[in-house]
């Protein structure tokens, strides 16, 4: 029988953990969108065995690449061909889905980004640095303070008829005024609605910062999910939004595309370790270093006794030795 | 008297060779770390720049240690580094250590004064003799430049990652042990010697990034998360045009000679900002148009959070980017900046400018993400 050829992407987030598998043809074979939970080994782990227990045999895996926020951990773990920063694993996700795309909108857990192209290459980009108002950790915890699922977020906001003004430069700040305008009597979907702008409002001033959104706009990230965010932006930039299908794994679906082109235009061979090495068991020791003033804190993590990677150091004492 | 002084890059060698010629009683404070900003921030005011919390950080290591006196250089530009000497006098006050500062600039009083103050620090060496000091110490800054300029160039080129870090690494700490100007001199010439010999990949056409911003973040590696050497280790060969001895040159003996200062980056500056805003936002804003005339790839702009040069250089970049069509990238640092979020921004950077570069020259041979 003929196994399946595919590139796995894995994108270790703060928030979540997802996994893409990957044909030849970079088709999406297979998705999966855990919670880290601040787990991230274990959430590897439980994502890699679902996906060999439902189709391990049928495929084998060529290359891998890893990126997110823990992508150096996964690197590690998983043994990774490509290890890339999430701007242009989202960049060139993006591009693969929508050629022509000139701005990318990429809202995650705890961070947002935005992407501008010019000619297909990116030419400027900017992380969120002021705060984590308009990322999904805070509609998180505003729709469960609310009492409603995060999925039913978006279509609260749509029912709005009269979204209220609601204070979107911080978090706490919008907090407060939240509670505000909801001890006032103003009704749920108002609230959610008004957030929703506030939201877009926080993200194009700390963002955007008065740089050209030019069309076709690309939203993605977890956040793409939530139909009232999405409207907020149409409305803001006057233009419509595409939400690509694979919108929530768009990070390990560019890496997996990288690790691709990394594999097949260099040796051919992978560093995959192999799904049976994810049954060791993996312990993760951290240590200050007491060589010199510099009191790096190191993290070593070792699978059934044997040091698979080592960081923290400033030197380059320790990262050498795994 | 024992003396002592803050650290940024490589000058405590400057330090070491001036003290040592004089044979003074010094000690080189611990290098910077997070317990030394965590010491500065401690004492320091939240508003206050990352280079003078550092700088507090220095002064209590440095008592620690022994140290009665320090001795910083000052600007009298219309930035918060003039009133440094001032401040850090009533924050030793306010701590409770005895802490004399002596600010070596040119001062209102003109060069005698900063003479004078020199003589105390030589323990009443005669003119001549300081002269000579003065003059010997600007040779190490001299040829200190020139081999951290060398290392980039090579670590850019370096055929064994990390190659360039072991030699450089042996030398910051190797130079402790030599004493004496002439020592000093010998020790740098030999690790050029040594760099020199390193087998490099020849046929490496390396990104070239400027580094333009505010002198201290930029050259201090602690307070830029070592970028240089981060950057030279993906393969790129890195610039920066504000150096120590640049600025003891021209901001310490040319305006205290009163000998014209001027230079290409500051004229090119001209057609942005045509007067004077303080510390560097001359050379910020006239280096990137340079870098961009002579081809490079990008510039990082780098700058400790409420430096007010650099927030007008900023707004004026955008201006620069665009006519000249070069990537800028600023960064800007402060005590809570994540080393996580900066590798990113950095790494994201990298892969724009190389997509770019492949972008114009349309070469036959693609480059591939990855290192």
């Amino acid at each position: 029988m003929n196994r399946i050829k595919c590139y796995m992407g894995i994108d270790v987030g703060s928030v979540s953990t997802n996994i893409t598998l990957i044909d030849e043809e970079n088709n999406v074979l297979d998705k999966q969108y855990l919670r880290t939970e601040g787990q991230p080994i274990e959430s590897i782990r439980k994502g890699l065995k679902d996906i060999d227990r439902r189709i391990g045999k049928n495929i084998v895996v060529s290359g891998v690449g890893a990126t997110g926020s823990g992508r150096q951990l996964a690197a590690a773990i998983v043994g990774a061909d490509v290890v890339k920063n999430e701007i242009t694993a989202h960049a060139v996700a993006a591009q693969k889905t929508i050629p022509d795309v000139r701005t990318i909108i990429e809202i995650g857990g705890q961070d947002s980004k935005i992407i501008l192209l010019k000619n297909q290459v990116v030419h400027d980009f900017a992380m969120n640095t002021v705060c984590a108002a308009g990322t999904g950790s805070f509609l998180d915890r505003q729709a469960s303070r609310i009492g409603i699922a995060i999925e039913d977020f978006g279509s609260y906001a749509l029912k709005s008829k009269n979204p209220v003004r609601i204070a979107g430069r911080c978090a706490v700040f919008a907090e407060s005024d939240m509670i505000h305008k909801q001890q006032m009597g103003h009704s749920r979907e108002d609230i959610i609605g008004g957030l929703c702008d506030a939201l877009v409002r926080n993200y194009l001033a700390n963002l955007a910062k008065g740089k050209r959104l030019d069309s076709p706009v690309v939203f993605q990230g977890g956040v793409a999910a939530n139909i009232g965010i999405v409207r907020a932006f149409e409305k803001a930039l006057g233009v419509g939004i595409i939400i690509p299908e694979h919108f929530d794994v768009m990070g390990a679906y560019g890496v997996a595309l990288l690790a691709r082109e990394n594999v097949q235009a260099a040796s051919g061979k992978t560093q995959f370790n192999g799904f049976d090495k994810l049954n060791g068991s993996y312990t993760t020791e951290s240590r200050e270093c007491s060589g010199c003033s510099n009191c790096c804190e190191i993290v070593q993590i070792t699978l059934d006794d044997d040091p698979v990677a080592c960081w923290g150091d400033k030197c380059g004492k320790w990262s050498g030795t795994a | 008297m024992k003396i002592t002084f803050p650290h940024i890059g490589n000058t405590y060698i400057t330090a070491k060779s001036f003290l040592d010629d004089f044979g003074s009683e010094y000690v080189v404070p611990p290098f910077n770390t997070n317990k030394t900003l965590e010491l500065g921030s401690k004492y320091t005011s939240e508003a206050h720049c990352l280079p003078f919390k550092l700088f507090v950080g220095n002064m209590l290591q440095a008592h620690e240690l022994g140290a009665d006196t320090m001795l910083i250089t000052g600007g009298c530009g219309p930035c918060k580094l003039g009133y440094f000497g001032e401040m850090l006098k009533k924050t030793a006050a306010e701590i409770g250590i005895k802490m004399d500062i002596i600010t070596l600039e040119v001062p209102d009083q003109g060069i005698k004064e900063l003479a004078a103050r020199i003589k105390k620090v030589s323990g009443g060496s005669n003119y001549l003799n300081v002269a000579k000091a003065v003059n010997a110490a600007k040779n190490v800054a001299v040829q200190l430049d020139n081999l951290e300029r060398l290392s980039r160039i090579k670590r850019a080129r370096q055929l064994e990652k990390g190659s360039v870090d072991k030699i450089y690494r042996g030398f910051q700490t190797g130079i402790l042990e030599v004493s004496g100007s002439k020592e000093i001199l010998k020790f740098i010439r030999q690790t050029e010697k040594t760099l020199k010999k390193l087998p490099v990949n020849e046929k490496a056409r390396p990104l070239k990034v400027g580094i333009v911003g505010e002198i201290y973040t930029t050259i201090e590696p602690y307070a830029n998360f070592s970028i240089e050497r981060m950057l030279g280790n993906m393969g790129v060969e890195v610039t920066r045009q504000v150096t120590v001895s640049g600025w003891i040159i021209n901001d310490m003996l040319k305006k205290g000679l009163h000998l014209p200062v001027e230079s290409e980056d500051v004229r090119e500056s001209k057609a942005y900002m045509s007067s004077m805003v303080g510390g560097h936002a001359h050379h910020t804003v006239g280096n990137t148009v340079v870098h961009a005339k002579e081809g490079y790839d990008g510039v990082i702009h780098i700058y400790p959070l409420g430096c007010m040069p650099e927030i007008v250089s900023q707004a004026i970049l955008p201006a620069v980017e665009e006519n000249h069509q070069i990537p800028v990238m600023t960064i800007i640092r402060d005590e809570m900046t994540g080393e996580a979020g900066f590798n990113t921004r950095v790494e994201a950077f990298v892969d724009l400018i190389k997509k770019r570069r492949e972008e114009h020259l349309n070469e036959q041979n693609k480059m591939l993400y990855g290192y």
